[in-house]
């Protein structure tokens, strides 16, 4: 039962849809022996008992961060379960160590995937190719700036805001000494690393799949995030 | 040779996204080749003038469709293909010139891009929703293949 409140809450932590971790954590239980085990889960905790036992036992999800490596590391780990390849202990033990495990990716090489994400997008979208150096410049700084003050204030939309704020002040600082071309097409680059696409598309497939509670759930973390993004550039505009 | 250039830029932007999403390495190519036929059946289908809705629409599909078929061929959850492939057809454009208007106090065309972004959104979600009826089907006719 501890395995799959785990496995569970460390699915939806990284940014599994809901229909994806209950059917994973159903899953071991049935491999386990309890296929009649019953889980209710949301977006901020999931709840799981097995009806031959008395009790139940809840487990909570308070921090949510995208991590989609650890999501599928989760599910192979289940199959190699399923497939009696691994143990149940050490089905617990692995699911452990990848829970403190730190992301594959590191630091600068997701900044410079925000910069591949905003020069080339930036061009797909407006047809400028004149900017897209810039672009992907100050789309790397957003995203690094987004990424450093969610380390230590942990507030994720505050974050969006500043980064969309700073994104906004350099795009305008930098046409006005003569460096870029456009302010539109510069901010809307710019601020592609940040749009909530986990979110957005995880509220479509809950809400398809029936959870009615966590979908709407993620559909309004992803609109605050779009407003905050949006609250960010608009202050510029106001002031610039 | 724009155009190539251009379908080289979604390959980048896809795998971009993935690298921030922090998607195993091994899916990032699939993922990118995911994304630019995406974006290009997009593209086909707008310069055709078969208007927004449609031609994200049916880019949608093809991404659900196409991310369901990697996902069993390579083992691994669907939605690690799904989301990277969906950036360039975001609607960033259009969000942000609803946000500039509004801010700048031009409520009507503010609403005109609001009402685009709608639209966008809501067809690539019907999209998906479409894929995903699809995937059933082609997973039960499998099913009764076999049985019979």
């Amino acid at each position: 039962m501890d395995t799959c409140l785990l496995a569970g809450r460390i699915m939806i932590e990284s940014g599994s849809e809901m229909a994806r971790a209950e059917d994973t954590i159903m899953r071991i239980a049935t491999n386990s022996g309890f296929p009649n085990a019953q889980v209710f889960s949301t977006v901020t905790g999931i709840i799981m008992s097995i009806p031959d036992k008395k009790n139940a036992q809840v487990t909570s999800v308070s921090r949510r961060n995208i991590d989609l490596e650890k999501v599928s590391w989760v599910n192979r780990l289940s199959r190699n379960y399923a497939d009696h390849k691994i143990t149940l202990e050490e089905f617990f033990g692995q699911l452990q160590t990848l829970d403190n495990a730190v992301p594959y990716f590191p630091f600068w090489l997701q900044v410079i995937g925000a910069a591949l994400v905003s020069g080339p997008l930036m061009a797909i979208f407006c047809n400028n190719f004149y900017d897209i150096g810039l672009t992907s410049v100050i789309g790397a700084i957003g995203f690094a700036i987004y990424y450093i003050i969610n380390k230590y204030l942990n507030i994720k939309f505050i974050s969006e805001f500043f980064a969309s704020l700073l994104i906004g002040i350099l795009a305008v600082l930098t046409v006005r000494l003569g460096m870029g071309h456009s302010v539109d097409d510069i901010i809307i680059g710019s601020v592609m690393p940040l749009v909530p696409g986990v979110p957005l598309t995880n509220a479509v497939r809950d809400i398809l799949n029936g959870h009615f509670v966590s979908g709407p759930a993620r559909g309004i973390e992803a609109l605050l995030t779009a407003a905050a993004i949006g609250f960010g550039i608009a202050f510029v505009f106001r002031f610039f | 040779m724009i155009m190539i250039i251009k379908i080289f830029f979604a390959f980048i932007a896809t795998i971009g996204f993935g690298i921030i999403i922090n998607i195993p390495h091994r899916a990032l190519v699939v993922a990118g080749l995911i994304g630019v036929v995406a974006w290009l059946i997009y593209w086909g289908l707008f310069s055709l003038d078969l208007g927004l809705a449609l031609s994200n629409l049916v880019a949608a599909v093809a991404i659900g469709i196409l991310s369901d078929v990697s996902a069993r061929k390579m083992k691994m959850p669907m939605l690690i293909f799904n989301i990277p492939s969906l950036v360039p057809l975001v609607p960033g454009g259009q969000a942000y010139q609803m946000i500039r208007t509004l801010a700048l106090g031009e409520t009507a065309q503010g609403v005109h891009f609001l009402t685009q972004v709608i639209e966008i959104t809501g067809s690539i979600a019907i999209g998906f929703l479409i894929a995903e009826l699809l995937n059933k089907l082609w997973k039960n006719l499998k099913v009764q293949r076999t049985v019979n």
